[in-house]
C-alpha cells in the first residue's frame, strides 16, 4: 500500500507492485523534436493496429497525393491508412515487422511535387492557437473523423482510438484519462510532446470529452517529468482539465495500472476501460485527434525518440509513417561500434529487429539501441521461488508458476494462475535472480492454450 | 540508409553482432541467486559475532566445520549425480551456517558432519538441488543428526562446555523452565548470555541480521511477523491463564529458536509458500505449532518440526493460496 496520496482523485498515485528500472530518459528527453524530410520511399504495411486488417485500395503505378487514403478499414475496429507523401505506388510488397508479422504493404515512391512540407505539420502541432473552446464542433461526428483519420494508440499498442469515443448510452463514460506517463525506461517521444504541444494535447482532450459528454478530464502524468506538468498545467489553464502527478514506477503507463492510480478502479480482466466509465488515450494520440478534427489532417506523421547508448547523437524526430528505422538510425548518426540490439520501442515491452528497413508504423514510439554491454545473457538457474516475481507483477499474478506450467505444458495450473491476464509488461523477468525468461515462457504458454482451445473445439 | 557493417567500416572495427531476443531486453543485474545467498550471510554476521563472543573455540570449531561439510557435501553428490556443481551460489554455505546455529555447542564433531551430509544429501541433492527441495535443508540435517545422535546432542551437548562463560554452559532457558521451573532474565535472553544452540542465543544479534535480510528483500517480512504475532498471542494467552506474570510469554517469544528460526529458518524461500496469503498462513501455522508442541511434547525445543510440517503443506497452501488477479470479478 502507497501512503502516497492523491488530492482530489479517488486513487493513491501509485498502483501495486511494479518495478523501477534505471529511466535511462537523459539520453534524449531534452532533444527538441527535429522534423525529418520527405524520404525517398516509404512502405506501408496494411495493418498496424488492432482490429482487421486494411483493405488496400490503390493500385500499383497509381499517383498519391499527400493525406490520401491508401487503405480503407472497412469493420468497427480497424483504422485506414493514408500516405504521408505524395508519388507514386510500387509493385505489391510483404514486409516483416519486429512483432514477426509478415504483412502486404503499400510501397510509395515520393515525387518532386505536390509535397507537403512536414515542418507545416509540426508547426500546427506546436503552436500556440489551438482553441480551448470546442463547443462549436460537432459531438457527434468526432469519432468519424477520427476513424477516417486512421488514428491509433500512439503509446505501442495501436488500438483504434474511434471506438474509445463513441457515445454509448449503456455505457457512459465519466472521465477522459490522458496517460503522459511514458514509463518505458529510454523513451522520450510523449514527454517532447508534453512540453512542445501541450496546447494540442489540451484541445484534443476537450474534444475526446464533447465526444463522449465526459464530465472530468484528467491528464496522469509521472513524477519524474516536472517540465512536462508546468508546461501543461499552463496550457490547460482556463478549462476544467485536471492534471494529476503520478509515482514513477514501471508499467504506471499501463492503462490498467493508471486507472487503478488515478481512481482507484480496477478494469475487468477482460474488459476495457470503457467498463469502468473511462476512456484512456495517449499524449499523442489526441493530439492527433486534435489535428484531425481542427485542422482535417489525417495521422501520417508521428514522433519517434530513436535513443539508447548504442545511438550516437540520440534524438526525437517527428517522421512520416511508413519511413524505414535505419534512415532514422542515419539521422542520429548512426549505431556505435558496440551496438548490440535494436528495439523498435522501449526496452521492457519493446520488440527487437534486426533489419534496417523496417518501416515505423503508426505505434512505434521509439527506437532504443542497447550496447553490448548493457545486453546480459546470463544462465538460467533453478527457481528458488523467493517470490520476487510475485511482488513485482503488477496484475497480481505468479509469474514463476505460469512460466513453469507453460514450459512443461500444464493446460489446467495455466488457467488456475490466470495466464490471460498477463500483459508481458516484462516486471517479473526483470527481477528475477535466475534469470529465467519469465515472460518468453508465459507468451508461449499463451499460444499453447490457445491451440488445446482450438484442438477441443475441432473435435 | 546505414548498413550494420559499412558504418563501421569507418571505424575500422568488425561489423557489431546484433541479437535479437524477446522482451525484456534489460534485466536488473542485481538479483542474482548468488546475491540473495550473500545476503543471507552478510545478515547472519551479527549471530556469528554473538556465537562466537559466547561460545569461543567451540562456534569457531563448529562454523567452520559445518559450512566445509555442507559444501563439500554438494560438490560430491552433484559430481557423483554428473551435475555442474553450484557450490558458486554460495546456497550451500547458507545452509551449513543455517544448520551449526541450530545444533549445540558441544555436538560432537562426526555428528556435525553427518547432519551436515544428510542436510545437503537428503534435504536437497536428493529432491534435485538448489530450488526443488520440499524441506528445509538444514532442518533436515538437524533432524537426522539429533535422530541418530540422541544422546551426543541431548542435554551434556549444551550443559559440559569447557573455557566459556558460566552462564552458556547448562540447561538451556525452555529446558529450565519446563522441567525446574527456573526463570532466566529477560536481559540473559536478549543478549544471548544463556545456554542453547549455538546462533539461538542472542535475541538482538538475530533481529538485528533479520532486518537486514528483509531490508534486502534476501527473506520476505510475512512469514516471522506472522509466526512472532503469533506466538505472542497464544503464549499471553498461556501466560495470563496460568498466572505466570509475563515469564511464560517473554521465555517463549525470546527463548530458544524463536527468533533466529523466525529470521532464518522459516524465510527458506524454496521450502515456504510464494504469494502473501501464503506466507501468512505458513507463519501462523509454524507458530501454533511451535507453542502446541512446546507445552504437549516431550522435547523442550520444537521449532524445527513446525518447520518441517509446515514445509510438506506448503504445497498445499500454494494451492489454496492463488493471488486474485487486478480485476477479477
Amino acid at each position: 500500500m502507497s501512503l502516497f496520496r492523491l488530492k482530489g482523485f479517488p486513487g493513491t498515485g501509485s498502483f501495486e507492485h511494479g518495478i523501477h528500472p534505471p529511466e535511462n530518459k537523459g539520453l534524449s528527453e531534452d532533444s527538441r523534436v527535429e522534423v525529418m524530410g520527405i524520404p525517398d520511399m516509404v512502405a506501408l504495411p496494411m495493418s498496424q493496429h488492432v482490429g482487421a486488417p486494411c483493405k488496400q485500395i490503390v493500385e500499383p503505378k497509381q499517383n498519391v497525393k499527400y493525406g490520401e487514403m491508401i487503405g480503407v478499414g472497412e469493420t468497427f475496429i480497424s483504422a485506414s491508412i493514408h500516405s504521408p507523401v505524395s508519388g507514386t505506388v510500387k509493385n505489391n510488397s510483404t514486409v516483416t515487422l519486429p512483432t514477426g508479422r509478415h504483412l502486404p504493404a503499400v510501397t510509395i515512391k515520393s515525387s518532386d511535387e505536390d509535397q507537403l512540407d512536414p515542418n507545416i505539420l509540426w508547426q500546427e502541432m506546436t503552436s500556440n492557437d489551438w482553441p480551448k473552446d470546442v463547443s462549436g464542433y460537432d459531438a457527434s461526428t468526432i469519432p468519424d473523423i477520427i476513424k477516417n483519420s486512421g488514428i491509433v494508440g500512439l503509446g505501442g499498442a495501436a488500438f483504434p482510438t474511434h471506438v474509445k469515443f463513441i457515445k454509448n448510452d449503456k455505457k457512459p463514460i465519466d472521465v477522459v484519462l490522458i496517460n503522459g506517463c511514458e514509463c518505458e525506461p529510454y523513451l522520450t517521444c510523449d514527454y517532447r510532446m508534453m512540453i512542445e504541444a501541450p496546447h494540442a494535447i489540451v484541445t484534443g482532450a476537450l474534444l475526446g470529452a464533447r465526444a463522449l459528454s465526459a464530465k472530468e478530464i484528467i491528464i496522469g502524468i509521472e513524477d519524474n517529468k516536472p517540465e512536462a506538468v508546468r508546461k501543461l498545467k499552463e496550457a490547460a489553464s482556463g478549462t476544467p482539465i485536471k492534471i494529476v502527478v503520478l509515482k514513477t514506477k514501471y508499467p504506471q503507463g499501463s492503462e490498467k495500472s493508471l486507472i487503478k492510480s488515478v481512481l482507484g478502479l480496477e478494469v475487468p480482466l477482460g474488459g476495457l476501460p470503457g467498463d469502468v466509465g473511462v476512456a484512456v488515450s495517449n499524449v499523442g494520440s489526441i493530439a492527433a485527434v486534435a489535428m484531425a478534427v481542427i485542422k482535417g489532417r489525417p495521422l501520417t506523421h508521428r514522433v519517434v525518440s530513436v535513443s539508447g547508448r548504442g545511438i550516437t547523437n540520440p534524438k526525437n524526430l517527428f517522421v512520416p509513417i511508413g519511413i524505414a528505422m535505419g534512415e532514422l538510425i542515419d539521422f542520429c548518426g548512426g549505431l556505435t561500434p558496440d551496438a548490440g540490439r535494436l528495439i523498435a520501442g522501449g526496452p521492457m515491452m519493446g520488440f527487437s529487429f534486426s533489419d534496417l528497413s523496417t518501416p515505423v508504423t503508426k505505434g512505434s514510439s521509439g527506437i532504443t539501441v542497447i550496447t553490448n554491454q548493457e545486453l546480459t545473457q546470463p544462465e538460467e538457474t533453478s527457481c528458488i521461488r523467493c517470490g520476487r516475481c510475485v511482488d513485482a507483477c503488477p496484475m497480481r499474478l505468479v509469474p514463476t508458476r505460469l512460466a513453469l506450467a507453460s514450459r512443461y505444458k500444464n493446460p489446467e495450473v495455466l488457467m488456475k494462475y490466470y495466464i490471460n491476464a498477463c500483459f508481458e509488461c516484462g516486471c517479473c523477468a526483470h527481477v528475477c535472480p535466475a534469470k529465467i525468461n519469465l515472460v518468453q515462457l508465459i507468451r508461449s504458454g499463451k499460444r499453447f492454450l490457445a491451440t488445446q482451445h482450438t484442438a477441443k473445439k475441432g473435435n | 540508409m546505414p548498413d550494420i557493417n559499412k558504418s563501421t567500416d569507418i571505424t575500422g572495427e568488425t561489423a557489431p553482432a546484433i541479437h535479437v531476443a524477446p522482451s525484456p531486453h534489460i534485466l536488473d543485474t542485481g538479483s542474482v541467486t548468488k546475491q540473495m545467498m550473500l545476503d543471507v550471510i552478510i545478515s547472519l554476521i551479527p549471530v556469528i559475532a554473538a556465537s562466537v563472543f559466547l561460545f569461543r573455540l567451540y562456534a569457531v570449531k563448529q562454523i567452520l566445520l559445518c559450512t566445509i561439510s555442507c559444501l563439500a557435501a554438494e560438490f560430491i553428490f552433484e559430481k557423483m549425480r554428473g551435475k555442474s556443481t553450484t557450490i558458486k551460489d554460495f546456497s550451500a554455505a547458507v545452509t551449513g551456517i543455517v544448520l551449526v546455529f541450530s545444533l549445540p555447542p558441544g555436538a560432537p564433531w562426526y555428528a556435525t558432519v553427518i547432519g551436515a551430509f544428510a542436510a545437503i544429501g537428503l534435504g536437497k541433492v536428493l529432491f534435485g538441488g538448489v530450488g526443488m527441495n520440499i524441506f528445509n535443508p538444514a532442518m533436515v540435517g538437524r533432524a537426522f543428526a539429533i535422530m541418530a545422535f540422541t544422546q551426543q546432542l541431548g542435554a551434556s551437548a549444551y550443559e559440559n562446555l569447557s573455557g566459556v562463560a558460566d552462564a552458556v554452559s547448562g540447561a538451556t532457558p525452555l529446558t529450565a523452565l519446563k522441567y525446574d521451573g527456573v526463570h532466566t532474565a529477560l536481559t540473559n535472553l536478549i543478549l544471548g548470555d544463556t545456554a542453547g544452540s549455538l546462533g539461538e542465543t542472542s535475541v538482538i544479534a538475530c533481529v538485528l541480521g533479520g532486518i537486514y535480510l528483509i531490508y534486502r528483500k534476501a527473506a520476505s517480512w510475512e512469514i516471522p511477523v506472522s509466526i512472532l504475532i503469533t506466538m505472542t498471542l497464544i503464549s499471553s494467552f498461556v501466560d495470563l491463564v496460568g498466572g505466570y506474570s509475563g515469564v511464560f510469554l517473554y521465555h517463549h517469544l525470546f527463548g530458544g529458536a524463536t527468533m533466529f528460526g523466525a529470521f532464518f529458518i522459516a524465510t527458506d524461500p524454496v521450502t515456504s509458500p510464494l504469494s502473501f496469503k501464503g506466507k501468512i498462513y505458513f507463519g501462523i501455522g509454524i507458530g501454533f505449532l511451535t507453542m502446541v508442541m512446546r507445552m504437549y511434547s516431550g522435547y523442550p525445543e520444537c521449532f524445527m518440526f513446525a518447520v518441517l510440517l509446515m514445509n510438506a503443506v506448503t504445497p498445499l497452501i500454494n494451492r489454496f493460496s492463488i493471488p486474485i488477479p487486478l480485476g477479477w470479478k
